[in-house]
């Protein structure tokens, strides 16, 4: 496996393999389990052996960690019923049997349409979930650089992790670029517009603004190095994280509740040249990153 | 769904020690194959699912043709079809072999 290998262009199997060390990973339910979604067949869709959700454990940097992978090319990564207990299951084992970091590989555009209410109630017990294990003191670093971005419940689940790591091409968001133009027309948002997906989803903004700790280079060995670094860095989930949580989005608001563009957040932040950013590589964009907006280890 | 099975003999025993492994991803125009150490030395059987029907003699081409190629015996190999062409279906097949041949 070759460490430079883009993540936005791997599958699901090629991240884990190049985040853990070498020959570390040990999966559950694996595909000849062959646990797949008993509701696609219904619409006459083709299931995936592993539902689009590879869960196991495996180590880092020779620490033990629990890791969970979607796989954002079957069905844009979305959340079925196996799908989202696998994540479920692997939470509270992460409670429950022994406390490791966990890792999840978000790549997903929200809820899987054709599992509809499944799908919601898997969100909302991943997320009971990884709050209990973050309760007992269990860090849980999101990575996000696929295909699908990060979207609809899974945007929840990124805001539930103790840090998220990003790359330029990851996207957070709760609803996309289409629901948006959708609901409220193609003047307030235009999906087809790239460049302005990116600067208000992207992963650029996001760590400008806060809700992502660490932007990384688009490659496994840059997600490996982001994820060794926020397994130590997590911080707890006490009333005082969430009160610093609480005062830095009130400053947020106060401070950039007026911008109508990101490019206007970033002016405010005292960037000289806020169009040069999007064409910035990444080492400079970190350097600018860290000048204009330290990053914060509170929650999202 | 279609469903297709196919049961081959095949002229030798595949290389390597690997019991299984899993190559591809469900998605449009792809395919996953999911391929098993489990049959005497000699057979090879191929089950596919598709959701793109009446295609069932073009399957049974490319995996008579894989079977000839490859000589996969003792591999269960299942197929897990996105709306793949037979060319990204050999290259699946093919790839498969290769992944369970490597070392155990």
């Amino acid at each position: 496996m070759t460490s430079a290998l883009s993540w936005y262009e791997s599958t699901a199997r090629q991240r884990l393999a190049g985040l853990l060390d070498a020959s570390s990973f040990g999966e559950f339910i694996g595909p000849e389990q062959r646990e797949t979604s008993s509701h696609l067949a219904v619409f006459d869709l083709p299931a995936q052996f592993d539902d689009g959700m590879i869960v196991g454990h495996g180590t880092l940097d020779g620490t033990r960690v629990w890791v969970a992978a979607q796989e954002g090319r079957f069905m844009g990564g979305a959340v079925g019923e196996v799908h989202g207990a696998k994540l479920t299951g692997l939470l509270r084992a992460a409670r429950e049997s022994s406390p490791r970091p966990v890792l999840i590989l978000l790549d997903t555009g929200g809820v899987r349409l054709q599992e509809a209410n499944a799908g919601e109630l898997a969100i909302a017990e991943i997320m009971r979930a990884l709050i209990d294990a973050r309760l007992a003191g269990v860090p849980v670093i999101g990575l996000i650089g696929g295909r699908a971005g990060c979207y609809g419940g899974g945007g929840l689940i990124a805001a539930c992790c103790s840090a998220l790591a990003i790359s330029e091409q990851g996207r957070i968001g709760v609803s996309g670029p289409e629901v948006i133009e959708t609901h409220r027309g193609v003047e307030e948002f235009d999906s087809q517009d790239r460049a302005l997906v990116w600067r208000t989803m992207g992963g650029k903004h996001r760590r400008l603004l806060g809700g992502a700790e660490l932007f990384v280079d688009d490659s496994l060995e840059g997600f490996r190095a982001a994820a060794a670094t926020l397994i130590r860095q997590a911080p707890a989930l006490d009333a005082a994280t969430l009160e610093a949580e609480q005062a830095r989005l009130e400053q947020r608001l106060e401070r950039f509740g007026g911008c109508a563009d990101a490019r206007d957040v970033w002016a405010s932040l005292g960037a000289a040249d806020a169009r040069a950013i999007p064409s910035m590589d990444t080492q400079e964009f970190i350097a600018l990153a860290d000048r204009l907006a330290p990053s914060r280890h509170d929650a999202r | 769904m279609e469903q297709l099975h196919y049961r081959h003999v095949a002229a030798a025993r595949a290389r390597g020690a690997k019991a299984q492994a899993l190559v591809g991803v469900v998605a449009s125009g792809d395919l996953e194959v999911l391929v098993q150490r489990t049959l005497p030395d000699r057979e090879c059987e191929v089950e596919i699912r598709t959701a793109i029907a009446g295609f069932a003699d073009v399957w049974q081409a490319v995996v008579a043709d894989f079977v000839e190629r490859r000589s996969p015996g003792g591999l269960k190999l299942s197929v897990n079809d996105g709306g793949a062409r037979p060319d990204m279906v050999a290259l699946r097949l093919a790839q498969a072999v290769r992944a369970v041949g490597e070392p155990a």
